[in-house]
């Protein structure tokens, strides 16, 4: 009796002391990072570009571009990735050929980013000839989001009820105009939460912008899709490992992983109230 | 060509059907004329494959993966099952009630214009008649008539399914297939319901599955009884409840087995 009770307990502490370690992670980088960056914050570190060889000044170019960046991939992502999961989810029949192209779509998720940035550098900048620019990083960063966008799409449509399909097509409507105009409608706030959460991993990716889209330092601002742009999580990694004045720009660089940060976890809030908001009114 | 064929008095005829889920046999050589303008009810213990046959007449197996139909089915004199014969033609002729209410949470006026407005339908003032003919046929009009606007997941189950039932009159079909319509709801609304299968018998065929056998009884003129995936019995109402000609049907109707 006392020895199971001891082991209750025993397993109790190990389950509640593995979610402290990892709170206690998380909670610990945001404090370092925000301790850190906190002190470079400034407007005119958000609106200035940078001067002095990068020392000086602002992160707005990077902004922008992470903005410009975030924007192009979702336009690329969003309509595919929907597309790619209304077929799975609404017209495919189980069989082997499915399953491959299943397993197809976890192993692109499974995919390290580097690998998507040189495939980015292969297809759209040299050979398309797109050139590193807000075009081929958009495309690229699309492509690494489209898993995360298929994924959440199909678990959206899976879960419209069977019986709203079975009305429908009882009415003697057709198979795509159910899909249009019931099944996608009840679906739209679980694609939406899941592409916008899959958008903040975009954000943050430096991989595939790298060879793609990203400029080492550029002061004027892109004027076409067919520009290269400075984006954020780039813009740390030079500061910190290209530079030749690293202990010079270290403030900047936490400033701007502050500012990445505060980007993502802001995307993500914006996920989770829109999805709170959606639950609330939804009926069924 | 569609194949054609006519049978006199009876609006869909079911010929030599076997009908399989993958490799279960669900029905075995239906053979059935459905009568027009009349009430037909199926009958039979769960798993007899009565619903089956139901979805069977709008083509509603079609969507279930792996399904199989052997034989022909003739709606009108000509065979549904042809590969000529669009599904979704025979659909809005064809229309479902089905067990659960399923209205789409849209509100209640939406709900009966969607298929009609889907199939070209789009002048305000003729969607504004049509959804008043077949909420009043549907017996719901009063009760409806000023919360058009409210979502129909407001109201209550029995009120679900007659607007489910507006909805199916909407599109203006022939025939109304009814799979245990009534099962999901309180004795009032089923009350409600069997008096509006009476009335809608003049201007619609309707074929009914229950597991009432009591509801059976007062709603139908023609009483379809299965066992095993076989029409064990197919005779007039009033005869399958007083004598009917077999033993196997007696028993179940009078509850000895079932």
């Amino acid at each position: 009796m006392k020895w199971r009770y001891f082991k209750q307990h025993l397993f109790f502490w190990i389950v509640k002391a593995s979610i402290a370690l990892i709170a206690l992670s998380l909670g610990g980088l945001l404090v370092y990072i925000f301790v850190h960056g906190f002190s470079a914050l400034s407007w005119d570190f958000l609106t200035e570009p940078p001067r002095d060889a990068m020392t000086k000044g602002g992160i707005m170019p990077a902004i922008l571009g992470t903005f410009y960046l975030m924007t192009g991939a979702i336009i690329v992502a969003l309509p595919l990735g929907v597309m790619s999961a209304v077929y799975l989810s609404e017209y495919s029949k189980q069989n082997r050929i499915l399953r491959t192209i299943r397993i197809g779509i976890n192993c692109l998720a499974g995919v390290p980013s580097v690998v998507f940035g040189l495939f980015g550098l292969g297809l759209f900048v040299v050979y398309l000839k797109f050139g590193s620019s807000i075009l081929s990083g958009s495309l690229t960063l699309g492509i690494l989001i489209l898993p995360t966008i298929i994924g959440a799409s199909e678990e959206a449509l899976k879960s419209v009820p069977q019986t709203f399909r079975e009305a429908s097509l009882a009415l003697g409507v057709s198979k795509w105009q159910t899909i249009y105009r019931i099944v996608l409608p009840n679906a739209l706030p679980g694609i939406l939460t899941g592409s916008i959460l899959g958008l903040g991993r975009a954000a943050g990716e430096t991989a595939p912008i790298m060879f793609t889209a990203a400029a080492f330092f550029t002061a004027k601002l892109p004027t076409s899709i067919f520009d290269e742009v400075m984006a954020l999580p780039y813009h740390i990694y030079v500061l910190a490992t290209a530079g030749t004045r690293i202990e010079e720009t270290r403030p900047i660089q936490y400033g701007t992983a502050l500012v990445l940060i505060a980007l993502v976890l802001g995307i993500d809030l914006i996920a989770i109230l829109f999805r709170s908001y959606m639950r609330r009114r939804k009926s069924w | 060509m569609v194949d054609k064929l006519n049978h006199d008095g009876s609006i869909i005829a079911v010929e030599h059907v076997n009908f399989f889920y993958g490799t279960f046999k669900a029905l075995t050589d239906i053979h059935m004329l459905f009568k027009k303008n009349a009430v037909t009810a199926l009958i039979g213990p769960s798993g007899c494959g009565k619903s089956t046959l139901l979805r069977l007449l709008n083509r509603m197996n079609d969507l279930i993966d792996g399904t199989r139909v052997e034989g022909r089915v003739y709606f009108e004199g000509l065979n549904m099952y042809d590969p000529n014969i669009d599904p979704v033609e025979i659909r809005k002729k064809i229309g479902m009630v089905f067990q659960k209410p399923n209205p789409f949470p849209k509100s209640i006026y939406n709900n009966i214009v969607y298929g009609p407005k889907l199939t070209g339908m789009n002048n305000k003032n003729d969607l504004n008649a049509l959804v008043e003919k077949t909420l009043k046929q549907s017996v719901l009009w009063d009760e409806v008539k000023d919360i058009l606007d409210q979502s129909a997941l407001r109201l209550s189950g029995g009120q679900q399914q007659r607007l489910c039932i507006a909805r199916a009159l909407a599109m203006n079909p022939d025939v109304l297939l009814m799979d245990e319509p009534t099962s999901a709801l309180d004795p009032i609304s089923t009350a409600k319901i069997e008096e509006l299968i009476d009335e809608l018998k003049t201007d619609y065929t309707i074929i009914i599955v229950t597991h009432n056998m009591q509801q059976a009884a007062r709603v139908s003129d023609e009483t379809g009884f299965f066992y095993l995936g076989k029409l064990i019995e197919y005779n007039e109402t009033k005869k399958i409840f007083t004598k009917p000609d077999l033993k196997q049907t007696e028993d179940y109707i009078t509850g000895r087995f079932g």
